[in-house]
């Protein structure tokens, strides 16, 4: 990544008036809604923090109607240069995502970053130059190895709003570490657990933080490849990051830790479920049928994702429940 | 054992997940047949003709298939049935209307409960159905439609192919867990790949018989898998207070190619 152009004179002018704008934070606002008719997302980027913009998607699961625009998306808009924070569900969201850029800034994209191989978080690859195009080895792999399948699965799932849609595979593997890129001071912090390479980026000027899918807010997490344990080891991670506002992978971006302990209490709750379950001898269809604490009733489509996730995580529980009656 | 465990147990069997719609139980000649089927499946009336040809058929609520509404995984559906607010039942066969191969499992409760959970692969969208022969002759059908993407009978198994999983095949980890009802429950998983033979390249594969016996010898449950069982099978099984003596189950059965499965499982 090329080093600041800026004077060293006006980055120091730049860091002094951060505090004062970051107060200006936009307030929580209701995301449009995509015009299925005219395959229009609608996008509409928030500047949560000076240069840090997010186009915040729906609380829900993939429709026709909403064309998979379920997803937070971001960028940081540097001094010489725009940092990418995943492309979205589709070629259609990734192209009128840059076009949304464009309305903000000219610079050049110099880096797009997918924070993991969920097909929300990438499947925008096609619109971005492919040579900013960046993730951590294993998404890389990931990709590859599913990435045509969850294409697939996302014309089934959103219909029509995907045509044009391939696969990208980004070329360039991602270091941990931090580094400037186009001018704006970025962490890169890998972690795992949602997937088996979950990326996060600490935008240190504005001590901004964007999770992707480690963090869900006031919506249910999602398990397909999750290591509940390994998630929650990432969670504490993130807590020791000194930050002003957190940008989960879905639902509202938040200025106080409201993201993390929603998460954590909901997977802390499905990880002794499952085991609990697994222990009481309970068949899978038993677990599908238990029903939800109270406390999770806010997080929205918490039934649907309840029951994904028996089919995701208890196989290995019970079976580490009869393997261990086998040893015995 | 807990009792927060038994308690759990028994609120799973007075609130099972989704029912049978509850047709009342109607006689369907072959004729009527395809009329009268509540799950409204183009292939019902093949679905008489290959398992019941001449034989009483009637839809019955008493027959409960729960299962998810959505297969997550079409490899791993899991289906539980339960026929036992039928009195009788002598044997219960459970079917895909839409899978390529049709039959998914056979079983005779003898003295378990008339009740089994496992899972199944799909191939598509599907009813998915019970049915509870009672001694009468009478098949009693209960069933639930399932949605799938698919692909579930024509995917190769993890297993064919990794000597890892040869080493392991046939063999079986389990425990026995005490009810609530003062009956137990045995759940119990075979590694074995459970080829279906439409996989490119690989052949038929799978566990055919599997009986289950108390200490005494008495049989608890007699089951004929075919290939939509899910790979390495997980069953769960329910016996009344007192229908198997002593504190151990014995798992015995082969597979198609001769292969033995032999083995105790304990509390």
């Amino acid at each position: 990544m090329r080093p600041p152009a800026l004077p060293r004179a006006l980055l120091l002018v730049g860091l002094a008036l951060t505090p004062a704008l970051t107060s200006t934070a936009a307030p929580p606002a209701v995301p449009a809604v995509p015009d299925a008719a005219h395959f229009d997302y609608r996008l509409d980027p928030r500047e949560i923090a000076p240069g840090v913009h997010v186009f915040v998607g729906l609380r829900e699961d993939f429709t026709p109607a909403n064309g998979g625009n379920i997803v937070n998306t971001g960028f940081l808009v540097g001094t010489d240069g725009v940092i990418v924070i995943d492309t979205g569900p589709s070629r259609r969201y990734g192209e009128q995502m840059l076009a949304a850029i464009r309305r903000v800034t000219a610079l050049p994209v110099v880096l797009t970053i997918n924070t993991h191989h969920h097909p929300d978080h990438f499947l925008g690859n096609q619109a971005f130059p492919a040579a900013t195009l960046a993730a951590l080895p294993e998404t890389l792999r990931g990709i590859q190895k599913d990435g045509e399948a969850f294409n697939e699965n996302l014309y089934r799932m959103s219909g029509d709003w995907m045509k044009g849609t391939e696969r990208v595979t980004p070329a360039q593997a991602l270091a941990p570490g931090r580094r400037s890129v186009g001018g704006r001071d970025i962490e890169i912090v890998a972690l795992d657990g949602h997937t088996p390479a979950d990326l996060v980026v600490v935008d240190h000027a504005t001590g901004t933080v964007f999770a992707g899918d480690l963090l869900f807010h006031d919506r249910a997490a999602t398990t397909p490849h999750a290591n509940l344990a390994h998630w929650l080891a990432a969670l504490d991670r993130l807590e020791t990051i000194p930050v002003k506002r957190w940008v989960p992978g879905h639902g509202d971006p938040a200025g106080d830790d409201a993201p993390i302990r929603q998460t954590r209490s909901y997977l802390e709750w499905l990880a002794a479920t499952m085991r609990d379950g697994a222990e009481s001898g309970l068949d899978m269809t038993e677990m599908l049928a238990r029903p939800i604490p109270q406390r999770f009733h806010g997080l929205a489509e918490v039934e649907r994702e309840y029951r994904r996730s028996v089919v995701h995580l208890y196989p290995a529980e019970e079976q580490a429940v009869l393997e261990k009656a086998r040893a015995r | 054992m807990r009792s927060s465990t038994l308690i759990v147990l028994a609120m799973f069997w007075l609130y099972p997940l989704t029912e049978a719609p509850a047709a009342p139980p109607a006689v369907a000649t072959a004729d009527e047949a395809v009329a009268a089927d509540p799950l409204d499946s183009a292939r019902w009336g093949d679905m008489v003709k290959t398992f019941f040809p001449n034989k009483r058929v009637v839809f019955d609520a008493r027959v409960k298939v729960a299962a998810p509404a959505i297969a997550e995984d079409s490899l791993n559906v899991p289906v539980s049935v339960d026929a036992s607010a039928l009195p009788g039942v002598e044997e219960v066969l459970v079917f895909a209307d839409f899978n390529p191969i049709l039959a998914v499992l056979r079983f005779e409760p003898k003295k378990a409960r008339p009740a089994l959970g496992f899972r199944l692969k799909l191939q598509q969208s599907s009813p998915v159905r019970a049915a509870a022969r009672t001694a009468d002759g009478v098949w009693h059908v209960g069933g639930t439609w399932i949605t799938a993407t698919g692909g579930g009978c024509t995917a190769p198994s993890t297993g064919s192919g990794s000597p890892e999983w040869q080493e392991r095949l046939n063999e079986v980890s389990g425990r026995i867990f005490p009810r609530i009802d003062g009956g137990e429950r045995l759940r119990m998983r075979v590694i074995h790949p459970m080829d279906t033979g439409l996989a490119p390249g690989i052949p038929v594969f799978h566990i055919e018989e599997l009986t289950l016996s108390d200490e005494s010898g008495a049989e608890l449950m007699h089951i004929r898998a075919y290939e939509p069982v899910s790979e390495n099978p997980l069953f769960t099984i329910d016996m009344p207070g007192g229908a198997a003596a002593g504190k151990r189950i014995r798992a015995q059965g082969r597979d198609n190619n001769g292969n033995r499965i032999d083995a105790w499982v304990t509390q």
